[in-house]
């Protein structure tokens, strides 16, 4: 009798709200009226603010550091911290070279902004008082800056005991001299900028400390509050049941609050030091100088091609700018190393070698940022298909349906042995081309434009891995090891559910999707379902979001623990119902048997109001369970999306403007797809942000340049185009409900497919722009230096 | 990024101000809109010991035609003149300048006298003023003298206001109906700071043009002998005679040494005559 579906719920009374269902985020109706409650609007009595001193330069001894007597008692330095250990991000790697980033500086400072003392004081702007009272004796050291001088014997050393500046050198090779003799071969430098991550709410975080519970509270802007806590308690040498570490409402994360900040471990010494909570909000000239770096990529690539644009092999050299320090617990080579077995993607080749090296500079530790390697290898290796479908003589479409992947071949394993799970990649592709009109782009292109513009077209595809487990971050070996995932799930007294899980929302809207889940296994109202998350102290272990894991690994605990809550339930109503347990099934949040049924919410009554009414063999354990779950296999999901940008280039004004924007995505069975659609446009719009306008340069001295956002420019709703998107799913065969993880791949495919419509348009003048951003100044620098070359010699 | 200590005084008329200004014994910065001043003072880079807040000011808010001119007071904010609160002479021209400044919010706030105090070459009025022949009364404690935008702005940031002295009123000549109006500018993004400005108010019929380039390191090129940047002549035919290479010689001599950077300027130029002779 029981429903042959696995998902019982579906399609009963209360249809629309589970897989599947384009519900109104939940959420949104704290967030968009403005009751969210972030860090900064935690209250507590006798609540003090910190602001830090921090080091102007980039690379300098300390030689003294004054404090002005009035001010002693108010600041600590790193002299004061006795017992606390630095943050040690260490990878299991072979040959990995251990940084320690002490939480306030001793002995030298490594990057600007790096902490140096922390000045408390009754509100934020007397602590900058304070801290602008404190005075340093630095003895400047020539800064390494740039990372491929930096790997060049002789370079100044950021860590002297190491003899080079590399963290981490990775290679890996399938037989590239058979490549060598291809009639095809291009070959580029391409790097992508500096950026920072530029969440609405920066970091930040309130410490407080509680006698009867014996235990410190870290209120943070963490999107990995588990992780937080076991970083915390290494640094401390706390036991971690000391501490609680709990993320309020969190405005953005994008990779930059998964990791251990040294402010973290600071202000929890501080608040235990002076017996009262303190504060410290992270301000946007601290995030943009001194903490939130990613993406400086360099590739030195060659690809080779046959005749027909059929990829023969690919040969690079990947240089990632990792900054002064291992970042915690990421490590300082998640970018680099990652490079070597991401870049062939989606696509077909019999050989291939990359050596990636992972550079330590004067410059902020680099973070994993949205998409994490994969957008500067998307853009690398779409770039350079560009090129080879130029040599070759073919729409840069065509090149990419020659060599991607078929469907036929999946489950697929590609050169460097990553799994792609499902997928109709070529399928994505075509799809995209005839969207964005090709054929009428080009003949636009052959009328040419009134106003002098030029016109381009650009396509890129990519695919994401997601949610990869225990197997693939076992091999990394650095702080944290993703396993097992759980939930809990608890009905009330009252028929309501309680769902707690150790990962994080913060604009992934997942008190709406795990809700969804949740509905779809017990038929329980989305609006009755409350998640809790957030809370170390509420919830199960996790490593927390990140990955873009959420949806498949929490998703996927939600609905074990709610199918066995559900069993349990059922296994009660038939008590109730004075069935044969086998004999009655659980639908539409109703235990129904021949003779009648009986609600979710009158089986938790009696269980919990009335247990005079069940039977002395009722099994137990009762109404709450906390369950795991893994994907059958752990290798990750793979989504992937094709995107096709239109733009106008002013090859005078050096202006781009996008005209059209198509996304075809693949992300598995979507649990809402409006919430995937939203990260879809966030993710573009960040995209876009790395194409055109996002960049933190350094001089030679090390000293970040944009201190404002005036200077570090974010793209604007009139800089994003409404995008057209289209939607394939292709189930996982691995996951719950053949889900796949879908959080960054907004963010990773933009900067390529619109710097190939740049190039695009502009390939007629002799330009080629193999750099992002692709700003004005180097759109106009190209189109001239091109001129200049064209023009005969006198 | 909270601000060093300072005082703060909010004078209830000019007179009280100046007096305030001329008899301060410690640095003093008046304060209109804030859009400049208010993220300056967050990120420390000024810390003046005193604040002069001139709000309050009416005098200051007060816009007039007198004669063949425009007479605003310095606290007139962008949005009141893109807002048409203004009375116009320039055949809309101000108007189009204010809508395309910064943001609504900036706009709402900002001051035409506090931006030309601040004095940053990328702000818009800097260079549409100067191209609109504007002077400015400029008043301290002993009186009022008079100065050509182009004798104002001395540099990047600095102005020719002396310690104690405030910009009173800005003089805008009325537009003759013959004259033609041309304004450009490139901005990375909406809202930005330009990094290109092109302003042209040029007479066919008189034979006059005010060219100005602005948005460089330095004050804007005001250039009103602008006959060499139409081949010697300025007549009907002025947008096909514009030469280029003159207006990218004038950027060489400014200082501006990058060849891409000149030509951007220049392309932005080139589209603000267009657009007078459009």
């Amino acid at each position: 009798m029981r429903n042959e579906r696995e998902f019982p719920s579906a399609g009963g009374a209360g249809a629309g709200q589970g897989v599947g269902a384009r519900l109104p985020r939940k959420e949104d109706d704290r967030l968009m009226r403005g009751r969210g409650q972030f860090v900064a609007d935690i209250r507590l009595a006798g609540l003090q603010d910190v602001a830090f001193v921090r080091s102007p330069l980039a690379h300098a001894l300390i030689r003294g550091i004054h404090v002005p007597e009035r001010f002693r008692g108010s600041v600590f330095t790193a002299a004061d911290l006795v017992g606390v250990n630095p943050i040690r991000a260490v990878s299991g790697l072979p040959g990995f070279k251990i940084s320690e980033q002490p939480v306030l500086a001793t002995g030298k400072v490594r990057q600007v902004g790096e902490l140096v003392a922390m000045c408390v004081a009754p509100t934020r702007a007397e602590a900058e008082d304070i801290a602008a009272a404190v005075t340093l004796d630095l003895e400047e050291l020539p800064a390494v800056y740039d990372m491929r001088k930096a790997r060049e014997p002789g370079s100044v050393l950021v860590h002297e005991h190491w003899g080079d500046n590399v963290f981490l050198e990775t290679s890996f090779e399938v037989d590239i001299s058979s490549a060598l003799d291809a009639p095809i071969k291009v070959s580029r430098e391409i790097s992508t900028a500096r950026q920072c991550m530029s969440p609405l709410e920066g970091r930040g975080v309130v410490a407080t400390f509680d006698h009867r519970l014996d235990q410190l509270t870290l209120y943070s802007s963490a999107q990995m509050p588990h992780i937080t806590r076991s970083g915390l308690a290494e640094c401390l040498g706390m036991e971690q049941g000391r501490i609680r570490v709990v993320s309020p409402d969190v405005g953005g994360g994008f990779g930059h609050k998964g990791i251990l900040l040294p402010e973290e471990v600071c202000l929890s010494w501080l608040t235990m030091r002076r017996g009262h909570p303190v504060r410290w909000t992270e301000d946007r000239r601290e995030h943009l100088t001194a903490s939130s770096n990613c993406r400086e990529h360099h590739y030195k690539i060659t690809v080779y091609a046959d005749r027909d644009g059929r990829l023969r092999g690919i040969d690079c050299e990947a240089t990632v700018d990792s900054g002064a320090y291992s970042s915690y617990p990421f490590s300082a080579c998640l970018e680099a190393a990652q490079v070597a077995s991401i870049l062939p993607g989606p696509y077909l080749m019999p050989a291939y070698r990359c050596r990636t090296f992972s550079v330590a500079t004067n410059k902020c530790p680099i973070l994993p940022y949205r998409g994490v390697a994969r957008t500067g290898v998307c853009f690398a290796l779409e770039l350079m298909l560009d090129l080879v479908a130029a040599e070759a003589g073919l729409e840069p479409g065509e090149v990419r349906l020659r060599n991607l992947v078929q469907p036929g071949q999946m489950p697929f394993d590609n050169i460097t042995n990553k799994h792609f799970d499902s997928g109709d990649y070529p399928e994505a592709m075509r799809r995209a081309l005839a969207s964005i009109d090709i054929e009428g782009v080009r003949a636009r292109q052959r009328n040419g434009e009134a106003d002098g513009r030029r016109i381009g077209v650009g396509v890129s595809i990519y695919c994401e891995q997601a949610a990869h487990g225990t197997s693939v971050y076992s091999g990394w070996g650095i702080p944290m090891v993703p396993g097992h995932e759980q939930a809990s799930a608890r009905l009330t007294p009252d028929g309501g559910l309680e769902l707690r899980v150790g990962v994080h929302s913060h604009g992934q809207g997942m008190e709406t999707t795990l809700a969804q889940v949740a509905y779809e296994m017990l038929g329980v109202d989305v609006a009755r379902v409350r998640l809790i998350h957030g809370d170390t102290a509420m919830t199960p272990y996790s490593t927390g979001t990140w990955g873009s894991r959420s949806m498949v690994m929490a998703g996927g605990a939600v609905a074990a623990a709610c199918r066995e809550l559900g069993e349990r339930a059922r296994r009660i109503g038939a008590k109730l119902l004075q069935h044969d347990p086998a004999a009655v099934v659980l639908q539409n949040g109703e235990v129904r048997g021949v003779n009648g049924s009986v609600t979710l919410k009158e089986i938790a009554h009696t269980w919990y109001r009335r247990p005079q009414d069940l039977p002395a063999d009722v099994d137990p354990g009762g109404l709450e369970v906390t369950a795991g779950y893994k994907p059958r296999r752990d290798t990750g999901t793979f989504s992937y999306a094709a995107h096709a940008a239109v733009v106008a280039v002013d090859p005078d004004l050096g202006e781009v403007e996008i005209l059209d924007y198509v996304i075809v995505e693949d992300g598995g069975v979507l649990v809402n797809p409006m919430v995937v659609d939203g990260q879809i446009y966030g993710g573009l719009a960040q995209g876009i942000g790395t194409a055109l306008y996002e960049e933190m340069p350094f001089d030679a001295a090390g000293q970040p340049l944009a201190t404002t956002l005036a200077d570090y420019l974010l793209p604007g709703p009139t800089e994003v185009p409404a995008p057209r998107l289209d939607h394939m799913e292709t189930p996982s065969p691995y996951t719950q409900f053949g889900v796949k993880g879908i959080g960054e791949g907004g963010a990773i495919a933009p900067p390529a497919a619109i710097a190939n419509a740049v190039n695009d348009a502009l390939r007629p003048l002799g330009v080629e722009l193999m750099q992002s951003p692709i700003t004005p100044y180097r759109v106009v620098e190209a189109v001239l230096a091109a001129r200049d070359a064209e023009r005969p010699a006198a | 990024m909270k601000p060093a200590p300072f005082g703060y005084e909010r004078p209830r008329d000019l007179q009280a101000a100046l007096a305030v200004l001329g008899e301060a014994k410690v640095s003093a910065k008046i304060i209109a809109g804030g859009q400049s001043l208010g993220p300056m003072l967050n990120l420390r880079l000024v810390e003046p010991q005193l604040i002069v807040d001139i709000t309050g000011l009416a005098e200051l808010k007060q816009a007039e035609r007198r004669g063949d001119e425009l007479v605003l007071g310095a606290c007139v904010t962008h949005a009141d003149i893109e807002d048409g609160r203004i009375p116009d002479v320039t055949r809309g021209a101000m108007q189009g300048v204010a809508g395309n400044i910064a943001y609504r919010a900036v706009r709402n706030r900002g001051t035409v006298g506090g931006s030309l105090s601040h004095a940053d070459p990328a702000a818009d009025w800097l260079s549409a003023l100067s191209a609109l022949g504007a002077r400015l009364t400029l008043r301290n404690l002993s009186g009022a003298r008079m100065v050509a935008m182009e004798d104002f702005i001395v540099g990047a940031l600095e102005s020719a206001l002396r310690d104690g002295e405030i910009v009173e009123t800005i003089h805008v000549p009325a537009m003759p109906a013959s004259a033609h109006w041309g304004y450009a500018k490139s901005c990375r993004k909406t809202g930005e700071f330009a990094h290109a400005i092109g302003a042209i108010l040029i007479d066919p019929s008189a034979a006059t043009a005010r060219v100005v380039i602005g948005a460089i390191d330095s004050a804007p090129i005001v250039i009103t002998n602008a006959a060499e940047l139409f081949g010697g002549r300025i007549a009907g035919d002025y947008k096909d005679r514009f030469d280029a290479r003159i207006a990218d010689v004038l950027l060489a001599n400014a200082g501006v040494s990058n060849a891409a950077h000149r030509h951007i300027h220049v392309s932005v130029l080139k589209r603000a005559v267009r657009e007078a002779g459009a």
